[in-house]
Protein backbone atom coordinates (compact mmCIF):
# COMPACT_ATOMS: atom_id res chain seq x y z
CA UNK A 1 0.00 0.00 0.00
CA UNK A 2 2.84 2.07 -0.24
CA UNK A 3 3.49 3.51 -4.00
CA UNK A 4 6.51 2.51 -5.95
CA UNK A 5 9.47 5.34 -6.39
CA UNK A 6 9.24 8.00 -9.20
CA UNK A 7 10.79 10.80 -10.17
CA UNK A 8 9.35 13.89 -9.78
CA UNK A 9 8.68 17.42 -11.21
CA UNK A 10 7.21 20.61 -10.22
CA UNK A 11 7.02 22.68 -13.16
CA UNK A 12 5.04 26.25 -12.65
CA UNK A 13 4.50 26.59 -16.57
CA UNK A 14 1.86 24.56 -18.92
CA UNK A 15 5.24 25.34 -21.35
CA UNK A 16 7.83 23.44 -18.90
CA UNK A 17 4.79 20.34 -18.05
CA UNK A 18 4.78 20.00 -22.45
CA UNK A 19 8.59 19.98 -22.27
CA UNK A 20 8.92 17.26 -19.20
CA UNK A 21 5.92 15.18 -20.78
CA UNK A 22 7.77 15.27 -24.42
CA UNK A 23 10.97 14.23 -22.71
CA UNK A 24 10.14 11.25 -20.78
CA UNK A 25 6.50 10.13 -23.27
CA UNK A 26 5.42 6.72 -21.93
CA UNK A 27 7.42 6.86 -18.58
CA UNK A 28 5.65 10.38 -17.49
CA UNK A 29 2.02 10.31 -16.05
CA UNK A 30 1.01 14.26 -15.30
CA UNK A 31 -0.42 14.51 -11.56
CA UNK A 32 -3.60 16.90 -10.81
CA UNK A 33 -5.73 16.17 -8.21
CA UNK A 34 -4.78 12.81 -7.63
CA UNK A 35 -7.33 11.73 -6.13
CA UNK A 36 -7.70 8.11 -8.88
CA UNK A 37 -4.05 8.27 -9.90
CA UNK A 38 -2.56 8.37 -5.95
CA UNK A 39 -4.49 5.02 -4.96
CA UNK A 40 -3.83 3.69 -7.79
CA UNK A 41 -0.12 4.28 -7.33
CA UNK A 42 -0.66 3.05 -3.85
CA UNK A 43 -2.15 -0.06 -5.05
CA UNK A 44 0.44 -0.43 -7.28
CA UNK A 45 -1.97 -0.66 -10.42
CA UNK A 46 -0.15 1.76 -12.14
CA UNK A 47 4.08 2.62 -11.82
CA UNK A 48 4.83 5.78 -13.17
CA UNK A 49 8.47 6.19 -13.54
CA UNK A 50 7.84 10.08 -13.66
CA UNK A 51 5.24 11.98 -12.24
CA UNK A 52 4.92 15.79 -13.61
CA UNK A 53 2.99 17.05 -11.09
CA UNK A 54 0.22 20.23 -12.35
CA UNK A 55 -0.71 21.85 -9.01
CA UNK A 56 1.70 24.50 -9.39
CA UNK A 57 0.38 25.64 -12.67
CA UNK A 58 -1.96 28.52 -11.68
CA UNK A 59 -2.42 29.33 -15.33
CA UNK A 60 -4.97 26.22 -15.29
CA UNK A 61 -6.86 27.06 -12.87
CA UNK A 62 -9.46 29.51 -13.62
CA UNK A 63 -13.05 29.73 -14.55
CA UNK A 64 -14.33 32.52 -16.95
CA UNK A 65 -17.33 33.46 -19.31
CA UNK A 66 -16.85 33.41 -22.74
CA UNK A 67 -18.79 35.85 -25.47
CA UNK A 68 -20.87 33.40 -26.57
CA UNK A 69 -22.97 33.17 -23.09
CA UNK A 70 -20.53 29.67 -21.80
CA UNK A 71 -17.49 29.08 -19.99
CA UNK A 72 -14.20 27.62 -19.92
CA UNK A 73 -12.54 26.03 -17.16
CA UNK A 74 -8.55 25.59 -16.37
CA UNK A 75 -7.97 22.01 -16.25
CA UNK A 76 -6.30 22.29 -12.42
CA UNK A 77 -9.57 23.78 -11.50
CA UNK A 78 -10.57 21.75 -8.29
CA UNK A 79 -13.79 20.80 -7.48
CA UNK A 80 -14.49 22.36 -4.26
CA UNK A 81 -14.19 25.73 -6.60
CA UNK A 82 -16.75 24.59 -9.46
CA UNK A 83 -18.98 23.23 -6.43
CA UNK A 84 -19.40 27.06 -5.16
CA UNK A 85 -19.08 29.14 -8.27
CA UNK A 86 -21.85 31.39 -9.03
CA UNK A 87 -20.66 31.31 -13.02
CA UNK A 88 -20.90 27.64 -13.10
CA UNK A 89 -24.57 27.74 -11.19
CA UNK A 90 -25.75 30.12 -13.64
CA UNK A 91 -24.47 28.89 -16.83
CA UNK A 92 -23.70 25.52 -16.41
CA UNK A 93 -26.28 24.05 -13.57
CA UNK A 94 -26.24 20.60 -14.75
CA UNK A 95 -22.24 20.83 -13.77
CA UNK A 96 -23.36 22.74 -10.58
CA UNK A 97 -25.80 19.62 -9.84
CA UNK A 98 -23.03 17.00 -10.42
CA UNK A 99 -20.50 18.43 -7.92
CA UNK A 100 -22.24 17.09 -4.45
CA UNK A 101 -22.24 13.67 -5.72
CA UNK A 102 -18.74 13.31 -6.66
CA UNK A 103 -17.06 11.68 -4.38
CA UNK A 104 -16.52 13.55 -0.64
CA UNK A 105 -15.81 17.30 0.67
CA UNK A 106 -12.18 15.81 1.30
CA UNK A 107 -11.77 14.31 -2.06
CA UNK A 108 -13.43 17.62 -3.31
CA UNK A 109 -10.76 19.92 -1.99
CA UNK A 110 -7.95 18.23 -3.69
CA UNK A 111 -9.28 16.81 -7.03
CA UNK A 112 -9.61 18.59 -10.42
CA UNK A 113 -11.93 19.20 -13.32
CA UNK A 114 -8.99 17.93 -15.93
CA UNK A 115 -8.32 15.46 -13.63
CA UNK A 116 -11.38 13.50 -13.91
CA UNK A 117 -12.08 14.05 -17.62
CA UNK A 118 -8.73 12.92 -18.61
CA UNK A 119 -8.60 9.84 -16.12
CA UNK A 120 -12.01 8.81 -17.72
CA UNK A 121 -13.43 6.38 -15.94
CA UNK A 122 -17.00 5.23 -17.10
CA UNK A 123 -18.27 6.24 -13.30
CA UNK A 124 -17.69 9.48 -13.18
CA UNK A 125 -20.58 12.39 -13.25
CA UNK A 126 -18.26 15.00 -15.16
CA UNK A 127 -17.17 12.78 -18.45
CA UNK A 128 -21.45 11.61 -18.50
CA UNK A 129 -22.17 15.44 -18.28
CA UNK A 130 -19.69 17.05 -20.49
CA UNK A 131 -20.87 14.80 -23.13
CA UNK A 132 -24.83 15.90 -22.07
CA UNK A 133 -23.78 19.56 -22.46
CA UNK A 134 -21.57 19.15 -26.42
CA UNK A 135 -18.57 20.36 -23.84
CA UNK A 136 -15.34 20.61 -25.34
CA UNK A 137 -11.43 19.62 -24.69
CA UNK A 138 -8.24 21.62 -25.74
CA UNK A 139 -5.16 19.13 -26.03
CA UNK A 140 -1.79 20.62 -26.22
CA UNK A 141 1.52 19.63 -26.59
CA UNK A 142 5.21 21.10 -27.70
CA UNK A 143 3.77 20.15 -31.37
CA UNK A 144 0.67 22.34 -30.98
CA UNK A 145 -3.00 22.66 -29.73
CA UNK A 146 -6.10 20.85 -31.05
CA UNK A 147 -9.57 20.47 -29.94
CA UNK A 148 -11.62 17.44 -29.26
CA UNK A 149 -15.63 16.85 -28.44
CA UNK A 150 -16.13 15.22 -25.36
CA UNK A 151 -18.52 13.24 -27.34
CA UNK A 152 -15.47 11.85 -29.36
CA UNK A 153 -12.86 11.75 -26.67
CA UNK A 154 -13.38 9.45 -24.61
CA UNK A 155 -12.43 6.00 -25.86
CA UNK A 156 -13.16 3.48 -23.26
CA UNK A 157 -12.65 2.40 -20.39
CA UNK A 158 -9.48 4.97 -18.68
CA UNK A 159 -8.85 5.54 -22.32
CA UNK A 160 -8.99 9.26 -24.20
CA UNK A 161 -7.65 11.04 -27.34
CA UNK A 162 -4.92 11.97 -25.24
CA UNK A 163 -0.95 11.37 -26.65
CA UNK A 164 1.73 10.62 -23.90
CA UNK A 165 3.00 14.04 -24.65
CA UNK A 166 -0.21 16.05 -24.41
CA UNK A 167 -1.87 18.02 -21.78
CA UNK A 168 -5.82 18.32 -21.34
CA UNK A 169 -5.42 22.30 -20.53
CA UNK A 170 -9.56 23.36 -20.87
CA UNK A 171 -13.10 22.42 -20.74
CA UNK A 172 -15.10 24.66 -22.97
CA UNK A 173 -18.96 24.61 -22.53
CA UNK A 174 -21.55 26.39 -24.89
CA UNK A 175 -24.02 28.69 -23.77
CA UNK A 176 -27.41 26.13 -23.38
CA UNK A 177 -29.95 27.59 -25.84
CA UNK A 178 -32.99 29.92 -24.47
CA UNK A 179 -35.38 26.81 -23.19
CA UNK A 180 -33.46 24.08 -22.29
CA UNK A 181 -33.72 21.93 -19.21
CA UNK A 182 -31.61 19.53 -17.65
CA UNK A 183 -31.18 16.96 -14.79
CA UNK A 184 -28.75 14.73 -13.54
CA UNK A 185 -30.13 11.60 -11.81
CA UNK A 186 -28.00 8.83 -9.96
CA UNK A 187 -28.89 5.86 -7.85
CA UNK A 188 -25.71 5.22 -5.41
CA UNK A 189 -25.19 3.41 -1.98
CA UNK A 190 -24.25 6.53 -0.51
CA UNK A 191 -24.33 9.76 -1.83
CA UNK A 192 -20.89 10.52 -2.57
CA UNK A 193 -20.06 6.39 -3.57
CA UNK A 194 -19.32 5.61 -7.26
CA UNK A 195 -23.01 5.81 -8.96
CA UNK A 196 -24.49 1.62 -9.87
CA UNK A 197 -26.51 3.67 -12.73
CA UNK A 198 -26.54 7.85 -13.23
CA UNK A 199 -27.90 9.52 -16.08
CA UNK A 200 -27.31 13.03 -17.08
CA UNK A 201 -30.06 14.82 -19.36
CA UNK A 202 -30.05 17.89 -21.62
CA UNK A 203 -33.75 18.79 -23.33
CA UNK A 204 -34.37 21.84 -25.80
CA UNK A 205 -37.81 22.82 -26.90
CA UNK A 206 -38.89 24.55 -29.86
CA UNK A 207 -42.06 27.43 -29.18
CA UNK A 208 -44.43 24.81 -29.76
CA UNK A 209 -42.81 23.22 -26.26
CA UNK A 210 -41.83 20.22 -28.46
CA UNK A 211 -38.33 18.57 -28.64
CA UNK A 212 -35.96 20.00 -30.58
CA UNK A 213 -32.79 18.36 -29.55
CA UNK A 214 -32.25 15.94 -26.46
CA UNK A 215 -28.89 14.36 -25.34
CA UNK A 216 -29.24 11.54 -22.72
CA UNK A 217 -26.00 10.19 -21.37
CA UNK A 218 -25.28 7.48 -19.23
CA UNK A 219 -22.74 6.50 -16.78
CA UNK A 220 -21.69 3.45 -14.84
CA UNK A 221 -23.64 1.00 -17.82
CA UNK A 222 -20.44 0.89 -20.25
CA UNK A 223 -16.99 1.24 -21.04
CA UNK A 224 -17.21 5.42 -21.16
CA UNK A 225 -19.96 7.64 -21.41
CA UNK A 226 -23.12 5.78 -23.43
CA UNK A 227 -25.12 8.73 -25.51
CA UNK A 228 -28.86 7.26 -26.05
CA UNK A 229 -29.04 7.30 -29.78
CA UNK A 230 -32.38 5.38 -29.84
CA UNK A 231 -33.95 7.14 -26.84
CA UNK A 232 -33.29 10.58 -28.56
CA UNK A 233 -34.87 9.44 -31.52
CA UNK A 234 -38.20 8.93 -29.61
CA UNK A 235 -38.41 12.03 -28.37
CA UNK A 236 -37.22 13.98 -31.61
CA UNK A 237 -39.57 16.91 -32.81
CA UNK A 238 -42.16 15.22 -30.45
CA UNK A 239 -44.18 16.60 -27.70
CA UNK A 240 -42.98 14.94 -24.73
CA UNK A 241 -45.77 13.42 -23.25
CA UNK A 242 -45.22 11.26 -19.77
CA UNK A 243 -46.57 8.45 -22.06
CA UNK A 244 -43.39 9.34 -24.26
CA UNK A 245 -41.25 10.07 -22.27
CA UNK A 246 -41.38 6.52 -20.69
CA UNK A 247 -41.18 5.15 -24.09
CA UNK A 248 -37.90 6.71 -24.35
CA UNK A 249 -36.97 4.71 -21.22
CA UNK A 250 -38.04 2.46 -21.72
CA UNK A 251 -36.14 2.16 -24.83
CA UNK A 252 -32.85 3.58 -23.64
CA UNK A 253 -33.09 0.29 -21.14
CA UNK A 254 -33.52 -1.69 -24.07
CA UNK A 255 -31.39 -0.84 -26.89
CA UNK A 256 -28.99 1.83 -26.00
CA UNK A 257 -27.28 0.11 -22.74
CA UNK A 258 -24.94 -3.41 -22.83
CA UNK A 259 -24.35 -3.09 -18.74
CA UNK A 260 -22.17 -5.79 -16.90
CA UNK A 261 -23.21 -7.49 -14.03
CA UNK A 262 -20.65 -7.29 -10.53
CA UNK A 263 -20.47 -7.52 -6.97
CA UNK A 264 -22.75 -3.88 -6.80
CA UNK A 265 -25.34 -4.47 -8.93
CA UNK A 266 -26.49 -6.95 -11.78
CA UNK A 267 -26.77 -6.23 -15.39
CA UNK A 268 -30.79 -6.93 -15.11
CA UNK A 269 -30.60 -4.19 -11.78
CA UNK A 270 -28.75 -1.41 -13.80
CA UNK A 271 -31.08 -1.84 -16.86
CA UNK A 272 -34.12 -1.44 -14.02
CA UNK A 273 -32.16 1.92 -12.83
CA UNK A 274 -31.96 3.11 -16.25
CA UNK A 275 -35.56 2.95 -17.35
CA UNK A 276 -36.24 4.64 -13.92
CA UNK A 277 -33.93 6.88 -13.69
CA UNK A 278 -34.48 8.34 -17.57
CA UNK A 279 -38.05 9.05 -16.73
CA UNK A 280 -37.17 10.69 -13.94
CA UNK A 281 -34.79 12.93 -15.55
CA UNK A 282 -36.34 13.69 -19.07
CA UNK A 283 -39.83 14.28 -16.74
CA UNK A 284 -37.56 16.97 -14.80
CA UNK A 285 -35.55 18.34 -17.82
CA UNK A 286 -38.66 18.86 -19.20
CA UNK A 287 -40.36 20.87 -16.70
CA UNK A 288 -37.30 23.06 -16.22
CA UNK A 289 -36.98 23.54 -19.85
CA UNK A 290 -40.90 25.13 -20.01
CA UNK A 291 -39.58 27.79 -17.61
CA UNK B 1 16.12 5.09 -4.72
CA UNK B 2 15.04 8.52 -6.33
CA UNK B 3 16.54 11.57 -5.38
CA UNK B 4 15.85 13.27 -2.08
CA UNK B 5 13.56 16.38 -2.03
CA UNK B 6 13.99 19.67 0.02
CA UNK B 7 10.59 20.27 1.94
CA UNK B 8 9.96 22.66 3.92
CA UNK B 9 6.15 22.32 5.74
CA UNK B 10 4.53 24.40 8.17
CA UNK B 11 2.28 21.96 10.69
CA UNK B 12 0.53 23.55 13.33
CA UNK B 13 2.32 26.63 13.04
CA UNK B 14 5.46 24.99 13.11
CA UNK B 15 7.68 25.21 10.17
CA UNK B 16 9.73 21.99 9.53
CA UNK B 17 12.30 21.27 7.06
CA UNK B 18 13.62 17.61 5.48
CA UNK B 19 14.76 15.52 2.48
CA UNK B 20 12.51 13.01 1.76
CA UNK B 21 11.41 10.53 -1.32
CA UNK B 22 9.01 12.30 -3.47
CA UNK B 23 7.03 8.73 -2.93
CA UNK B 24 6.23 9.34 0.71
CA UNK B 25 3.08 10.10 1.48
CA UNK B 26 2.01 13.05 3.67
CA UNK B 27 0.19 10.56 6.06
CA UNK B 28 3.42 8.70 6.32
CA UNK B 29 5.37 12.22 6.66
CA UNK B 30 3.57 13.57 9.57
CA UNK B 31 3.71 9.79 11.53
CA UNK B 32 7.08 8.85 10.77
CA UNK B 33 9.37 11.72 9.73
CA UNK B 34 7.42 14.55 12.15
CA UNK B 35 6.42 11.78 14.79
CA UNK B 36 2.70 13.33 14.83
CA UNK B 37 1.26 9.91 15.35
CA UNK B 38 -2.56 12.04 15.35
CA UNK B 39 -2.96 11.49 12.09
CA UNK B 40 -4.30 7.97 11.53
CA UNK B 41 -3.82 5.34 8.77
CA UNK B 42 -6.58 3.20 8.07
CA UNK B 43 -7.39 2.42 4.17
CA UNK B 44 -4.53 4.07 2.02
CA UNK B 45 -6.59 4.76 -0.57
CA UNK B 46 -9.27 7.23 0.09
CA UNK B 47 -12.06 5.69 1.23
CA UNK B 48 -11.91 5.50 5.03
CA UNK B 49 -10.96 9.58 5.87
CA UNK B 50 -9.19 8.56 9.24
CA UNK B 51 -6.21 10.28 7.83
CA UNK B 52 -8.12 13.82 7.11
CA UNK B 53 -5.75 16.84 7.52
CA UNK B 54 -6.73 20.29 6.79
CA UNK B 55 -4.41 21.71 3.53
CA UNK B 56 -4.07 25.48 3.82
CA UNK B 57 -7.81 25.22 5.54
CA UNK B 58 -9.55 22.68 3.32
CA UNK B 59 -10.05 19.16 4.63
CA UNK B 60 -7.74 16.39 2.28
CA UNK B 61 -7.11 12.67 2.74
CA UNK B 62 -3.53 13.09 3.45
CA UNK B 63 -3.00 9.43 2.02
CA UNK B 64 -4.06 10.64 -1.67
CA UNK B 65 -1.02 13.50 -1.38
CA UNK B 66 2.86 12.87 -1.45
CA UNK B 67 4.64 15.18 1.22
CA UNK B 68 6.78 17.06 -1.26
CA UNK B 69 3.34 18.67 -2.46
CA UNK B 70 2.71 19.96 0.43
CA UNK B 71 6.28 22.08 0.01
CA UNK B 72 5.35 26.20 1.25
CA UNK B 73 1.88 24.99 2.40
CA UNK B 74 0.38 25.07 5.62
CA UNK B 75 -0.93 21.72 7.48
CA UNK B 76 -3.02 21.21 10.45
CA UNK B 77 -3.10 17.68 12.04
CA UNK B 78 -5.60 16.96 15.39
CA UNK B 79 -2.38 17.67 17.49
CA UNK B 80 -2.92 21.47 16.32
CA UNK B 81 -6.98 21.21 17.45
CA UNK B 82 -6.04 20.52 21.17
CA UNK B 83 -4.39 19.16 24.22
CA UNK B 84 -5.08 16.66 26.77
CA UNK B 85 -5.73 19.70 28.87
CA UNK B 86 -7.10 22.47 26.86
CA UNK B 87 -9.50 20.32 24.65
CA UNK B 88 -10.52 22.20 21.43
CA UNK B 89 -14.04 22.84 21.66
CA UNK B 90 -15.52 19.97 19.70
CA UNK B 91 -13.64 17.61 21.16
CA UNK B 92 -14.97 18.41 24.67
CA UNK B 93 -18.04 17.80 23.04
CA UNK B 94 -16.77 14.11 21.99
CA UNK B 95 -16.25 13.67 25.25
CA UNK B 96 -19.50 15.29 26.34
CA UNK B 97 -21.62 12.98 24.19
CA UNK B 98 -19.32 9.96 24.01
CA UNK B 99 -18.89 10.59 20.59
CA UNK B 100 -15.38 8.20 20.79
CA UNK B 101 -15.45 4.93 21.29
CA UNK B 102 -11.92 3.04 20.02
CA UNK B 103 -11.25 6.61 19.03
CA UNK B 104 -9.57 5.42 15.43
CA UNK B 105 -11.64 7.36 13.17
CA UNK B 106 -11.84 10.21 15.97
CA UNK B 107 -9.17 12.40 14.70
CA UNK B 108 -10.29 12.32 11.00
CA UNK B 109 -13.87 13.12 11.78
CA UNK B 110 -12.84 16.26 13.74
CA UNK B 111 -10.44 17.74 11.16
CA UNK B 112 -13.12 17.22 8.89
CA UNK B 113 -15.83 18.95 11.29
CA UNK B 114 -13.30 22.09 11.83
CA UNK B 115 -14.07 23.33 8.53
CA UNK B 116 -17.63 22.66 8.71
CA UNK B 117 -18.87 23.75 11.34
CA UNK B 118 -17.26 27.56 10.42
CA UNK B 119 -19.28 27.24 7.47
CA UNK B 120 -22.10 26.05 9.01
CA UNK B 121 -23.31 26.86 12.23
CA UNK B 122 -26.29 25.57 12.40
CA UNK B 123 -26.18 21.87 10.32
CA UNK B 124 -29.07 19.40 10.69
CA UNK B 125 -28.67 15.75 11.63
CA UNK B 126 -28.61 15.39 7.74
CA UNK B 127 -26.42 17.63 7.21
CA UNK B 128 -23.88 16.35 10.26
CA UNK B 129 -24.52 13.03 8.39
CA UNK B 130 -23.54 14.26 4.98
CA UNK B 131 -20.90 16.45 6.25
CA UNK B 132 -19.29 13.02 8.12
CA UNK B 133 -20.34 11.01 5.00
CA UNK B 134 -16.63 10.38 4.20
CA UNK B 135 -15.21 8.92 7.73
CA UNK B 136 -15.68 5.64 8.30
CA UNK B 137 -16.28 4.80 12.03
CA UNK B 138 -16.99 0.84 12.83
CA UNK B 139 -18.00 1.65 16.41
CA UNK B 140 -20.43 4.30 17.13
CA UNK B 141 -22.94 3.76 14.68
CA UNK B 142 -22.36 7.54 14.36
CA UNK B 143 -25.94 8.05 16.53
CA UNK B 144 -23.38 9.82 19.50
CA UNK B 145 -20.74 11.50 16.85
CA UNK B 146 -23.56 13.25 15.21
CA UNK B 147 -25.14 14.05 19.09
CA UNK B 148 -21.42 15.44 19.23
CA UNK B 149 -21.61 17.73 16.61
CA UNK B 150 -24.78 18.99 17.69
CA UNK B 151 -23.52 19.89 21.02
CA UNK B 152 -20.22 21.22 19.65
CA UNK B 153 -22.45 23.18 17.18
CA UNK B 154 -24.56 24.87 19.93
CA UNK B 155 -21.45 25.26 21.79
CA UNK B 156 -19.20 27.31 19.33
CA UNK B 157 -22.42 29.24 18.82
CA UNK B 158 -22.51 30.36 22.32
Amino acid sequence: MKPPPFEYYNPTTVDEALSLLAEHGYDAKPLAGGQSLIPIMNFRLAQPAVLVDLNNISELSYIQPDEGGGLRLGAMTRHHQVEHDPLIAERAPLIFEAMPMIATSQIRSRGTFGGSIAHADPSAELVAVSVALGGRFRLRSQSGEREAAASEFFLGMFATLLEPQELLVEATFPAMPARTGWALMEVARRPHDFALVGVAAVLSLDDQDRCQDTRIVFLSVGDGPVTAHHAAEVLRGQAPTPELMRAAAETAAADDIDPSSDIHASAAYRRHLVKVLTRQALELAFERAKL
Amino acid sequence: MSDLYQLSITVNDTEYQRAIEPRILLSDFLRHDLDLTGTHVGCEHGVCGACTVLFDGHPIRSCLMFAVQADGHHIQTVEGLGSPDNLHVIQKAFWDAHGVQCGFCTPGILMTLVPFLENNPDPDEAAIRQAISGNLCRCTGYQNIAEAVKLAAESMRT
